[in-house]
């Protein structure tokens, strides 16, 4: 493989680009429209036969993600993609994941829902990735790629957090960015870890067999003292507060002087940034603040863009309303907070999204 | 009394090196602590004390890794051997297994152990048959006999009401990914030389990768079952051994 490569690509096809690139370990999946190209493109890749790297068809959503927690305890660098149901299916095993602090990847291109809903773009996993999913006090490391471009960075960025943190880290994408073709400058090959490597970075937990190491690894998120389970549940909260602390990302395009701002995520956010200069050219100063990361979720600089006197906050999603209430949660009363979605695999225009500004906000 | 002091010429028996000296939370006549000794005796006879990896499940066994000196990892209830799957695949050098009982294998782990099988991953399964949920308080198993009286069957399991039982086992046989499946006891001592023997073989033909190994123990629950350790052999033997007959039922190579 050449060093750095431009490629056409969809944006599921370069997610496994850039897992083979980045030196993962394995690919554990279960085919699910609309991100079925992530484990076919592995397939066709096969790079078992050139970095090493196991790639398993599994035979459902709660098996592969179960796979991904027998690997990720064992100290590699594993991975699984999924849509929307699939990845109900895995809430299970990624409270396991989270709650035995083992580094993994999950790749979450969603459709609409409820049920098993339809297989066109939507945002309504938001609550999910970033609210839990599966039982109990945990959190994801959720990323929101905006382009294809970025599909494929927050792979390695994606991995980079989840094993700084021993915490899973999911992209949260849509049908639209997986299915989508643009644009990406491939990242040089990286060579998987060494045996050598894996141990100096994960030989304090990983369960790689005890060789010479007198005290054993053991990967459990079981503990029945009630004293010591609350113990466990400080140490993993410091560890989210640190997360929100260090790893909050967004993008502000104009939000400078702006006077209303959109908040918008993934490919909601790529239609916004068309509102903007339409509002612009209109003479309504219309800002778009991006997250990156919805969790941990931008709250600071949220919170400083209503403190500055922003008159408004529109959260457009793809969904009923869900990331509103992390948008209201910043703004803190200061300035109204409006949502506007729409559902079931129906997109809005630019033109919809200023209507409903004007319409919500300014009046 | 005085120590008295073992020369290592006159002693004939010893605890397993890789069982720990933490106390277990076994029942008194629970089969869980011979399969345990036997699964250390055999890890350590075959030098793998430091390649082994062992996938405890939710149920009694589920900390398995207190007792035995290797790495271990804790599955979600049912999930072992796709946990072990990875476990294998991502680190061929290690001898990698589960140790699971009837309800979270044969019940909510079905689905994965059978693909693992049919897969022909390179683990071996220790699955311990005593026909009941012992942690969870004694409830239906699959494998629960029929007529037999458990915390959700408590007029005895009928057929019509709870459905019947099924040896998954015998399921299991007819998958080409498997290729060695035995049933074994621990009741006696020579069905422990025999359940010894089992374990071994199990290891060696994953170790040779040569697919999936399955060493179904049957096994007692006194507790459960509401019987003296000595009863419950007895009764396990007139009752369950029928059912789930010991021996054998397959051991073959990986078809080509």
């Amino acid at each position: 493989m050449a060093d750095k490569e431009v490629k056409l690509m969809k944006g599921n096809e370069v997610i496994a680009h850039a897992a083979v690139r980045c030196g993962c370990d394995g690919y554990f999946g279960y085919p699910i429209t609309p991100q079925s190209e992530v484990m076919e493109t592995l397939m066709e890749l096969e790079p078992w036969k050139t970095t090493g790297m196991v790639v398993l068809q599994a035979e459902s959503e709660v098996s592969s993600i179960n796979m991904v927690y027998g690997g990720a305890a064992t100290g590699k660098k594993v991975m699984t993609s999924s849509s929307s149901p699939g990845v109900s299916l895995m809430s299970e095993g990624l409270s396991y994941i989270a709650a035995s602090e083992l580094p993994c990847l999950v790749v979450n291109c969603q459709r609409g829902g409820p049920g098993l809903g339809t297989i066109q773009p939507s945002q309504g996993d938001y609550f999910q990735a970033c609210k839990g999913g599966g039982h109990g006090d945990y959190h994801l490391i959720v990323l929101a790629p905006a382009s294809v471009q970025e599909m494929h960075d927050f792979v390695g960025l994606g991995f980079d957090l989840a094993f700084k943190y021993r915490n899973p880290a999911m992209i949260l994408a849509d049908g639209a960015i997986g299915q989508m073709m643009e644009k990406v400058v491939l990242a040089p090959q990286q060579p998987r870890r060494t045996q050598e490597e894996l141990l100096a970075q994960c030989g304090k937990w990983a369960t790689t067999g005890k060789g010479e190491r007198k005290e054993q690894n053991i990967c459990t998120s079981l503990e029945l003292q009630s004293e010591l389970m609350e113990k466990i549940n400080e140490r993993m909260q410091a560890k989210y507060r640190e997360i929100e602390q260090n790893e909050a990302r967004w993008e502000e395009i104009e939000c400078e002087d702006a006077d209303y701002i959109i908040v918008a995520f993934g490919s909601s956010a790529r239609i916004c940034s068309a509102t903007v200069e339409m509002a612009r050219k209109e003479g309504l100063k219309v800002g778009l603040l991006r997250p990156i990361t919805l969790y941990p979720f931008p709250t600071k600089p949220i919170e400083a863009l209503a403190e500055r006197g922003v008159k408004g906050f529109l959260s457009v999603e793809l969904n009923a309303g869900q990331m509103v209430e992390d948008v209201r949660l910043a703004v803190e009363g200061k300035a109204p907070v409006k949502h506007y979605g729409r559902m079931g695999g129906m997109m809005f225009n630019p033109q919809d999204v200023l209507d409903e500004l004007k319409d919500k906000l300014v009046k | 009394m005085a120590e008295v002091e073992i020369k290592a010429e006159n002693l004939v028996y010893g605890k397993p090196r890789l069982i720990t000296d933490e106390v277990m939370h076994y029942c008194p006549g629970c089969s869980h602590g011979t399969v345990h000794k036997l699964v250390a005796e055999v890890i350590e006879e075959m030098g793998l004390e430091g390649a082994s990896v062992g996938v405890s499940p939710v149920g009694c066994s589920v900390f398995a890794y207190r007792y035995i000196d290797i790495d271990w990892i804790e599955a979600a209830h049912g999930r072992a051997c796709a946990v072990a799957t990875a476990a294998k695949r991502l680190n061929p050098q290690n001898l990698v297994f589960t140790y699971q009982g009837d309800g979270d294998l044969a019940a909510i782990g079905a689905g994965e152990t059978i693909h693992a099988a049919a897969r022909g991953e390179n683990i071996v399964t220790i699955f311990i048959n005593n026909a009941i949920y012992g942690m969870t308080g004694g409830q239906m198993s699959p494998t629960t006999l029929l007529g037999m009286k458990t915390a959700t069957t408590p007029y005895g399991r009928d057929p019509q009401l709870n459905g019947f039982p099924y040896k998954i086992a015998d399921m299991m046989a007819h998958l080409d990914g498997a290729t060695y499946i035995t049933r074994q006891s621990v009741h006696t001592p020579a069905a422990v030389r025999k359940c010894k023997k089992a374990i071994r073989k199990a290891f060696e033909n994953s170790m040779a990768g040569n697919g999936y190994s399955l060493v179904e123990v049957v096994a007692t629950c006194n507790s459960g079952w509401k019987l003296s350790p000595v009863a419950a052999n007895k009764w396990m033997e007139e009752n369950m051994v029928p059912v789930y007959p010991l021996g054998d039922i397959k051991s073959t190579t990986l078809p080509k």
